[in-house]
Parts: structure tokens; sequence; C-alpha cells
């Protein structure tokens, strides 16, 4: 088993911090995990894209071919990275930041989401939560910890419960059968 | 004295003499007060390290008895502050030259006496690049006549020792061979300060910069040494006006102050 | 090492399974081999190392400098060594550049030291968040003179980890820096590893000198071709210096004889080990028609590739060097006896190529496939050359 994920979106959106909580939860699960990363010269806003490529056998070529999963975060970046996807692809995108015209994508509003506990910043934590639901590439034990393990310690309570959140997203939509 | 002339040749490589130095040069006597200066300090020679760059003055390690490191032109510093930070217990001191010092190591020099890593530098300077031929160097008074600036050189020279305070040297001084028992003393200071010391010595060149600008050798080069310098005494003792006039660079203790020494700083994490 | 010690190491680093970039594993690596001294400036992508070993060498009783630049940085790392501290610094293509005639000063001065390219996109500023091989050459060749080097590529941040304590431990048994040429892929992607127990790994400490203080020649090895020169600071006040020199470490610098014997001696106490020190990785060799020749982040694609045409029935091979310099030329010459056509793709218009068609000679056709811009070659990429200038041609 071999899962390619890419996740992409403005720099400053912790998309490479998510892609390396990614790629530490599945060596916890242990699994073989390779993260990779690019970005502009700005601190903030230019593209920036993690990739995760996830196996239960040793690795070698360590990048996305084509992505299992895709995650955009900024319009640019969903432009840029989710036209070579496979047939069967899971395209994950922020609604409020991106605008897709493709039918089989899962729209979120994860920066909403993280507005209402309060920090806009840990919209990575709740894409966490929902990409884990949806996909379960990793374990949620895994990304929990792996969570507690590497964000500043005032703020792990916070991520933890926008990582539950993105996961409930996932559950009720199930529920309602929006997927 | 005669004790101890015995006692000095000893620290001495007798096979690497006769030395490579020009007859009138005063590269040897630096040899000679360095030594001695040691000798008052009752150094061990286990643990003494000398370095060099290159050019003529960076050959006198080679004649030193003791564990030696001859670098690249420039360096030395650089090789030095390894050497003292690894093994902090090691006495270093450093032989360098106008142009190796100041030209193609100025930023080295700078940044080792910001750090003020303890090591003693002795810089002679002989106005140019000696070893390859007399060209100018960056202390080459303006009008001297060099290889390379055979109208007289136009460059405002450095003054070293205003650079070793500017970059914040803890110990800077200036002397001329003729003043023998004083530069003893003065590098016997300034091997025993703890931080970054630095002694410029005046030497005269009389193949190279002491022949094109008509110095002859001998007893001349060093008249021409006391004719272009003011003791420091003398100095303080001029009125406003004639030290705004003075041309002479000033010989004597230039700087000693006080400052927290780097490896007692990185000891300190 | 002592228990102690390694437990102080594994305490500084934090856990035993990381996962971990290819820049914190030369950092990881250094500390286990030994190294006690480091000395740097900062240069993308290897600035990682830097700020690393800064924060872990003081919690060994290491000592850490960031140096006003590159050619600083090489002046102190040798200085250390002398004194018998295992010494590294990282750097990039520019500062590789700056360093490289006090590599040369470290070969004819028989100093032990460790120096990490982590290899960009050049020439000059180039692309310096972008990955390349284009330092490859300039590793073997970069300093004035002749002499012998020794560089090794790493692959995957495990192979990192241990590749740097290789480095050490050859530098130390041969007296000469060691290079590990590595590149901003392998520096900056994320992978497991594990810390190797403090019986799991080797380390290799320099010979001292087993003779008496006045039969001590610096330079004239008691055996084999390698001296045994003291750590200053002992009381063997050996001179040493990078003009050429008799065997006692004076200068002499007018005798033919003597700098061909001086030169000589240092690079063949390298060459004649050749065998011992050179290490690859082959893949499907026995009936190979076509082979795959590569090294570093490139063959992660490349064995892939060539995983995916044997499936598909073609007689394809593959061969990594992780030993770059010296070139394992006898093993490439083999191949080309039996192989008919050989690929070699890099992140450069071309350099170990190079040292592949030399060794191979008219036995088989070699090709090249450069790819430059900092993308890597993907196993696609790969597959596709193959077929078009190989199986279908």
């Amino acid at each position: 088993m071999r899962t390619e994920i890419s996740i992409s979106g403005f720099g400053g959106q912790g998309v490479i911090l998510a892609g390396l909580l990614l790629g530490k939860a599945a060596i916890n699960d242990d699994k073989y995990a390779v993260q990779t990363q690019s970005y502009g010269p700005e601190s903030r806003g230019g593209a920036a894209r993690s990739e995760v490529v996830i196996s239960d056998q040793k690795i070698d070529y360590p990048k996305v071919i084509e992505a299992d999963i895709v995650v955009a975060l900024s319009q640019p970046a969903f432009d840029k990275y989710c036209r070579d996807v496979k047939e069967n692809s899971t395209i994950i995108i922020d609604s409020d930041l991106v605008k897709a015209l493709e039918n089989k994508v899962y729209s979120v509003p994860f920066t909403k989401i993280a507005d209402t506990l309060g920090k806009k910043v840990v919209a990575n934590s709740v894409m966490l939560g929902y990409l884990q639901a949806s996909t379960e590439v990793v374990t949620v034990e895994s990304m929990e910890t792996t969570i507690r393990e590497n964000v500043p310690e005032h703020t792990i309570e916070l991520n933890l419960e926008a990582f539950y959140q993105g996961i409930e997203f996932w559950k009720k939509g199930k529920k309602n059968g929006t997927g | 004295m005669f004790n101890k002339a015995d006692r000095i040749k000893e620290n001495l490589r007798s096979e690497m003499y006769p030395s490579i130095f020009c007859l009138g040069c005063g590269i040897g006597n630096v040899l000679n007060y360095t030594l001695r200066a040691i000798d008052e300090c009752h150094l061990d020679f286990d643990k003494l390290v000398f370095l060099s760059g290159i050019g003529c003055s960076s050959r006198l390690p080679g004649y030193i008895n003791a564990d030696g490191l001859h670098t690249t032109h420039g360096r030395a510093l650089t090789f030095a502050t390894g050497v003292k930070l690894a093994k902090p217990e090691l006495s270093v001191i450093i032989f360098t030259g106008d142009g190796d010092c100041a030209g193609i190591g100025g930023n080295h020099f700078i940044h080792a006496a910001r750090r003020n890593v303890d090591m003693t530098v002795i810089e002679i300077n002989n106005f140019n690049y000696g070893m390859t031929g007399g060209q100018t160097s960056p202390t080459t008074p303006i009008g001297g006549l060099t290889t390379t600036s055979p109208y007289g050189s136009l460059e405002q020279p450095f003054d070293l020792a205003e650079l070793a305070k500017g970059a914040g040297a803890s110990f800077v001084a200036r002397w001329i061979p003729s003043y023998a028992y004083e530069t003893i003393a003065c590098i016997k200071k300034a091997i025993l300060k703890k931080g970054f010391a630095f002694v410029e010595i005046l030497v005269p060149c009389p193949t190279s910069y002491g022949k094109k600008n008509k110095i002859d050798d001998g007893k001349e080069g060093w008249d021409w040494l006391k004719e272009i310098t003011i003791l420091k005494s003398t100095f303080n003792k001029l009125s406003d006006k004639e030290k705004e006039q003075n041309k002479k660079m000033i010989i004597g203790e230039l700087q000693n102050i006080e400052r927290k020494e780097f490896s007692q700083s990185i000891g300190n994490i | 090492m002592e228990q102690g010690e390694y437990n102080r190491i594994v305490k500084a680093i934090g856990k035993k399974q990381l996962f971990a970039q290819g820049d914190e594993a030369y950092a990881y690596g250094a500390l286990l081999a030994g190294c006690r001294f480091f000395a740097g400036y900062p240069i993308t992508p290897a600035t990682e190392t830097a700020e690393l070993m800064s924060k872990l060498l003081p919690l060994i009783g290491g000592t850490f400098i960031q140096m006003e630049d590159e050619i600083a940085s090489m002046g102190a790392i040798i200085g250390a060594s002398v004194t018998g501290v295992k010494s590294m610094t990282v750097t990039s293509g520019p500062g590789f550049s700056l360093m490289q005639e006090h590599i040369g000063y470290a070969c004819m001065t028989e100093t032990p030291c460790v120096v990490v390219d982590v290899q960009r996109s050049g020439p000059s500023t180039g692309q310096p968040t972008e990955p390349s091989q284009g330092d490859i050459m300039q590793a073997r060749w970069g300093s004035h003179g002749d002499y012998e080097i020794i560089a090794l590529a790493p692959n995957s941040v495990q192979e990192s980890l241990e590749l740097t304590i290789e480095c050490f431990n050859l530098s130390e048994k041969y007296r000469n820096p060691v290079l590990l040429m590595t590149d901003g892929e392998v520096g900056h992607m994320r992978e497991g590893i594990t810390i190797p127990d403090f019986a799991g790994y080797n380390i290799f400490d320099r010979e001292k000198p087993q003779k008496d203080l006045k039969d001590y020649t610096p330079f004239l090895p008691e055996q084999g071709k390698v001296p045994q020169i003291a750590d200053f600071g002992c009381g063997y006040h050996t001179y040493i210096t990078g003009l050429t020199h008799k065997p006692d470490g004076l200068p002499a610098t007018d005798d033919a004889e003597i700098h061909t014997q001086l030169v000589t001696r240092i690079c063949q106490k390298i060459t004649d080990d050749a065998d011992k020190i050179i290490k690859v990785e082959e893949l499907f060799l026995e009936d190979a028609e076509t082979v795959v020749i590569s090294y570093g982040i490139t063959s992660r694609a490349a064995i892939n590739a060539v995983k995916i045409l044997r499936e598909q029935g073609e007689k394809i091979g593959h061969l990594r060097l992780i030993t770059i310099w010296p070139f394992p030329e006898k093993i490439v010459c083999k191949i080309g006896e039996s192989a008919k056509k050989i690929l070699v793709p890099e992140m450069n218009l071309g350099q170990i190529y190079h040292s592949v068609k030399e060794a191979v000679g008219y036995n088989a056709e070699v090709i090249k496939f450069p790819k430059i811009g900092g993308t890597l070659h993907t196993p696609q990429d790969i597959i596709e050359v193959l077929k078009e200038k190989i199986f279908n041609v």
C-alpha cells in the first residue's frame, strides 16, 4: 500500500507543519513515510506545498507522482496542484478560500471552524482531523499523540480541539450523506 | 643574560638555521624578544602553539621548537580560533605580517578581535608584501614606492592599532625593535592578558621597501623607524594643535581593557 | 566513546526513533561519531545542520562557533582537529567553492575533518532552495595541485546518519578530509530514522605515535602510508605546514624528490586502499544487459524505475554509488564488460558520467540523462528515456 498526499496553500497556513505531522503520525503507526516540501522566499503569502508518501514497505521514490489525496487551502494552490490527480483521488478544499467546479470535491470551511475556536491559524489542525476521518491514512491515536508532542505547549488543547472538530465535521457530513 | 640566551636557544630548531631573513630585517629580533618574553612568563612549551599565515613574518614558527601551524595566507586567526576553542588550556601565539593580517586577512582580524578569543597576535609590519618582492600592502605609507605603486602609493594606509581598538581588542600596543626591553615587556604583558592581544612591531625591509624608498639597510633602517614614530608618553605632552598635526605613528601600550574572554562565555552555556 | 557519553548524546537528541530531515541526521551522525567541534556559516539549504549543532554541542561539552565566512569555518575546523578534536563543517555550493583552498591544505597537512556539502542548484547563486548534484567534480578537483579526496553520497535520511559516522571514521583512518556529498532534497526531506544503539556502530580514532619522542618523525608512517601525527599540546612539538615538507615536517620546497615522495604518499594512502574504502549497492546486475548507474537522491527514482522494468521482463540492473570518490573504477569497468548500455541520470549536465565513460571505455555505450532546475528525475522520466534510447532503438 502506497498513499501519496499533497497539501498546499499559502505560506503561513501551516501547510508544511501539517505534512510533517502527518508523516510523524504515520511513523507512529509503524508505517514508512517520507515528507518533502517546497515554498517560495516569502514568509507569508506565496505558495507552499507539503508532500507525504506513506507506505507499508520501504519507499523508493520519495515524491508524489499522482496524488491519492490532495488538500488545497488556497485558490492558486488548487489551480496548480489539483490537476494531476488520479480518477478516484480525494480532493479536499477550504470552502471559503477555494472555488472548485469539480464534483468530487470535499469542500470544508476549515478556516471558519478555526475562527469559531478563536484562532484562524489552527485551520490546518481542523483539516488534519477531517483528513484522518475521511481517509484513515493514519490512526486517530497517532495523530493525537503527534499533535500533542509537536505544537507549542500552550496551544496543545486548542489544536486538539480543532482536530476533533475536523473529525466531527466529517462524521456529521457522512450521516447527512453530504460527505 | 648569558644563561638566558642559552636557555632560549634550546627553544629553537637548530636544523632550520641559517634563517631566511635578510640582513637588517627586524623579524629575527621579534623572534628573540618573543622567546625572551615567553621565558619570563614561564610558559610550558608543551602547551604552547604557534600559528602563522604566509609571508616573511609567518616563517617564524618554523624556527621554534614547539607545536606550530603554518597555515594559509591571511587565515591564521581562523585556525587559531579553532585551536583555542577546542583546547582552551593551550596558549596560542600568532605571527603575522601587515599584508597577511590586514590585507587578505582583514576580515578574520576584525572578527577575532571582536570575539576576544584569548590569543596573542604579533603583527610584524614592514610596510609591504616583502616575500613576493615588495608590493603595496594596506600599511604602505602614502607616497611609498613599491613594485605596484611605482609613482608612489595613493591609498590611505591602515593604522592597525586603531583598527584593532575599533574591533574590540583587549590589549593593543606598538613598538619598534630598537626599544628592546620595552618590546619584550610588552609581549609578556600581551601573552599574559586574557583576551585578544595585538602587538604591532614595525620593522625595516632593507631588500624591498627599504631599497625602493632609499632607506639604507643597517642602522639607517632603524633610524628611519625612529623618525616615523613618536612615543606615547611624548605624544601625550604635545599641545592639542601639535597632536592634531602629528603624522608619526604612536608607539607604546595603546589599549588595555577588561573584556569577557570568549571561551569563558562558551564555557558558561 | 564511553557509554556515559553516548547516553548524554541520546538524551540531548531526545528520542531514538525520529521523523527527521537529512540536515538533522548529519548532526546526529557527527555527534555519535565523536565530533565535538563545529564551525560553520549559514547557507541555504544547510543552515539547519549548523543550528542543530549550536543547540546540541554545548549539551555534550562540545564547541560550536559561527565564523565570519566559509574560509574561516574550514580554518577553524582544521585548527580544532590538530589539537585532536574531531571537527566538521556544513555548507552548500557557493561556500564549498570558498572552502577549496583549505580542503587542499587539510590534504597536504593530513588533517582529519569532515565537510558536508548539501548541494544546491548552481552555478553561482543559482537556485538557493533547489537541490542538485552539481558539485560532484568540484569535490574531486576543486583545490589546486594533486591530492585525493574521499566523498560519500547518501540517498536517505537514515543513510545520511550512518554515512556521516563513516565519514568521520574514514577521515581519522586516512588523515584526510572526507566529504559528504548530499543534496538539498535529502537534506530537507523527512523520513523515519533510528539512532543506533551504543554497540550498534563503530568509531575509529586516529592513531597516536608509538615511537619515543626522540624518534618521532611526524610525517613518516610507522607502517603503511598513513602517518601517526601527535595532537598539539602533547609535548611532541610538531610543525605542520602547507609547504612541501620533509618527513620531519620542516619545509623543503626546492627538492623535487621530497615533493614527489610526499605528494605520492598522500595520494597513495587513499588509492592503495580504494577497494576497502569503496561502497556500492548492486541490484539485478547478474544478467543485466542495461545498467543504470546513479547516486544520491536520483537513485531513489532510478531504483524504482529498474524494479518496474524488471517486472516487465527487461534485463536491467542498477548500480548505486555510495562512494563517489575514489571512483569505483574496477566495478564500473566490469559492468561495462557485461552490459551493452549504461544510463547515467544526474541532477547536473553530466559529471560522474565522465568517470563512468572513462572506466567503461569502448566496451559499452554510456548515455547521460541530465536534469537541472531543481526538479528530481521521476521513475517515469527514467523509464521513458530507457525505452526511447535503449530498448526501442
